[in-house]
């Protein structure tokens, strides 16, 4: 299994796509920072970008690499190997090889530029968010075999996540708001990691104060320590349920 | 007038002069004859000075009723052992300095403080240390008196049973300079206050208002720090108020500002900072106050602005960093925002004349969503968001289309 991971990580790291995501991350890092000055405005930048950008390269190009990966997959299940070590190691190696670039592209100049617990917290958050769009990307492409309708569901769970989800939870906002909604709202996050990923960081800035302008619940739950475990575990789940449904799917799929 | 009767009436005049000059002296000091602060202002007569030596003195409610000065030497402490109030001056020329005052208790019924003045005049509190006094010091219907250089320390843990740090109850020409006020209710509180000055006070900590203002007229402001209280300043009611170079800092919390602007006309507010406060200016029914020259940065919302508002102008501020710079209740705009500067504005000065080329809109339309729906505040900062903003401030459907700066300035001022 770990050589399967060696060689698909070493095989990654080369990959022009990457290196160029990675550099990108790295530029705009820096950009944000010499651009904006202050501090605080520009991790606010830097996440903005990262929840658009991340997501987005992660799932599109997982999935096509699955599918570019397919031939070399049928090839290895004619050797006496797990079909679920199979997917695991291609799991493991884009979670790596996309961890490292998100490392080096991000990690890296927050932690010269601006070492502080939310810098640590965005660079967290991105690397789970990493991992859960590699998740969603290869329940994807398990699942539909077709190549340009599984990119189409990529594409779509991208948009699905960072666009149409707040579309509909501001719409439901609008319609519900003379209800106490504050709780409800809290269990709603949980239904994105993008979004909870953001408001994670959120709170490790000065706008958490204006978070908690309303939401007493809100606050609470994510400026105590159990709430931030508890939003870290549900990131976990994310990142963990796809990818273990589309082990079962991969385990029992006839190729 | 005979030269016999003029040298009498000289005579007379010296007498009464030396007399003055002639003024008592007492010495309160422990183990001697004197060594309670009682007895010596019994036995003083007008114009007397007690001087009170170091120790501790477990007295209390020390009515002062003729011109008296009373001063500390090595800062002796009055200990009122959580009873009733110590000093009340009920008398004109009292001066009160260099004593440390402390534990009155907690009272429903009555408002003790650690020094009351009643319908008095020209007294003077001055360096004083007042440590845990439920009220410190408290004046009423006195005129022309100065309380300065005190340091008011309360131990409040809650609002309902914690007094105000200076409390001032209707009155003219008072002067408030130099005091460190903490943990208290307020810090400073006016009432029916005309024509006073506060100046270079620090006001901190406290559970509600650094500083309470109302139905006072013609007072002036200058140069105090209000920082971490639980609601900043609180200014209502009131008219010809010049607001100068304060600063509002850290006033952080749900329903925390820099400072309240309610039901308030004709003031002056300039050179002042807001930092790091959850609203920094919130008006409510406030009318041509001329708002200029101030520093508004890492506020959450910079200002509040209701639509009650009327006929204010904000000119010459800069709006740097804050998430918000203006958010407003109504569609239409009856104030004028000038020359000042934005951080968010987005637009260019191809002219370079330092003023943008197009105007700026500084209410956000998230600002407005979260306004009426508080719990919108989770998508703070997300991509829908940010891109439905966008177009809003191109083509304005929800923000009040008037309510704009039609010369931003491109670069920051220095306001100091």
């Amino acid at each position: 299994m770990f050589n399967i991971t060696k060689f698909i990580v070493s095989d990654l790291i080369k990959n022009w796509i990457l290196v160029l995501y990675s550099v990108f991350l790295l530029l705009a890092t820096l950009g944000f920072f010499l651009l904006e000055g202050q501090g605080d405005k520009a991790i606010l930048g830097v996440l903005n970008l990262t929840l658009l950008l991340v997501p987005m390269i992660t799932v599109i190009f997982s999935t096509i690499y699955y599918y570019n990966m397919y031939e070399f997959m049928v090839l290895l299940l004619a050797q006496p190997l797990k079909r679920s070590r199979i997917l695991a190691s291609i799991f493991l190696g884009l979670g790596i090889a996309f961890g490292l670039a998100v490392g080096l592209g991000l990690g890296l100049p927050l932690w010269i530029l601006h070492p502080t617990p939310v810098a640590l917290m965005l660079v967290g958050v991105a690397l789970l968010l990493t991992v859960i769009f590699i998740g969603l990307a290869l329940l994807v492409a398990v699942w539909v075999r077709d190549k340009a309708r599984g990119m189409g569901f990529a594409l779509f769970l991208w948009v699905y996540f960072v666009l149409i989800f707040d579309g509909l939870v501001l719409l439901m906002m609008y319609n519900f708001s003379d209800y106490p909604i504050g709780k409800v709202v809290l269990f709603i996050t949980f239904l994105n990691p993008v979004d909870l990923g953001r408001i994670m960081v959120l709170m490790q800035t000065e706008a958490a104060a204006l978070m908690g302008y309303s939401g007493a619940i809100f606050r609470q739950f994510f400026s105590e320590w159990w709430g931030l475990i508890a939003s870290l575990l549900i990131m976990l789940v994310w990142a963990l349920v796809p990818a273990a449904i589309s082990f079962r799917m991969f385990r029992v799929k006839d190729l | 007038m005979k030269p016999g009767f003029f040298l009498l009436w000289l005579m007379a005049f010296f007498l009464v002069l030396t007399h003055e000059l002639e003024a008592g002296t007492f010495h309160v000091k422990k183990g001697s004859s004197l060594d309670t602060i009682q007895e010596a202002v019994a036995l003083a007569s007008a114009g007397d000075t007690i001087f009170i030596y170091e120790g501790t003195y477990l007295e209390n409610q020390l009515v002062i009723s003729i011109p008296l000065t009373l001063i500390g030497v090595n800062k002796p402490v009055i200990d009122s052992q959580g009873g009733d109030e110590i000093f009340i001056i009920r008398a004109d020329q009292v001066l009160i300095q260099g004593l440390t005052l402390q534990n009155i208790g907690i009272s429903h019924l009555k408002d003790r403080a650690a020094i009351r003045i009643v319908e008095a005049k020209n007294v003077t509190i001055d360096k004083n240390i007042l440590i845990n006094t439920f009220f410190g010091i408290y004046l009423q219907n006195s005129s022309q008196c100065r309380v300065q250089n005190n340091t008011i320390r309360g131990e409040a843990y809650d609002e309902v049973n914690a007094g105000n740090a200076i409390h001032i109850w209707k009155g003219s020409q008072m002067e408030v300079i130099n005091n460190h006020l903490s943990h208290h209710r307020d810090g400073i509180y006016f009432e029916f206050v005309d024509q006073s000055l506060i100046h270079s006070n620090i006001s901190q900590d406290n559970m509600r208002y650094g500083l309470h203002f109302m139905f006072s007229n013609y007072d002036t402001y200058e140069e105090n720090t209000f920082q971490r209280n639980g609601a900043g300043v609180a200014v209502m009611f009131s008219k010809h108020i010049k607001m100068v170079k304060n600063t509002f800092e850290e006033n952080w919390g749900g329903s925390s500002y820099g400072i309240l602007l309610k039901e308030i006309s004709d003031g002056l507010m300039a050179q002042n900072t807001f930092i790091r406060n959850t609203i920094g200016v919130y008006a409510e029914g406030a009318s041509r106050i001329k708002i200029e020259k101030n520093d508004f940065i890492n506020n959450g919302k910079a200002m509040d602005i209701k639509g009650n508002c009327i006929d204010n102008e904000i000119l010459a501020n800069n709006f740097i960093g804050n998430t918000f710079e203006v958010l407003t209740n109504s569609r239409s705009n009856l104030n004028h925002f000038e020359g000042n500067y934005w951080a968010q504005y987005k637009g260019y000065d191809l002219d370079k004349d330092g003023i943008g080329d197009f105007p700026h809109r500084p209410v956000n339309l998230f600002a407005l969503i979260t306004d009426k729906i508080p719990a919108a505040n989770m998508l703070l900062h997300s991509f829908l968001v940010n891109a439905l903003d966008m177009a809003e401030r191109m083509f304005p459907e929800i923000i009040p289309e008037h309510l704009s700066d039609e010369r931003p300035r491109i670069k920051p001022l220095a306001n100091d």
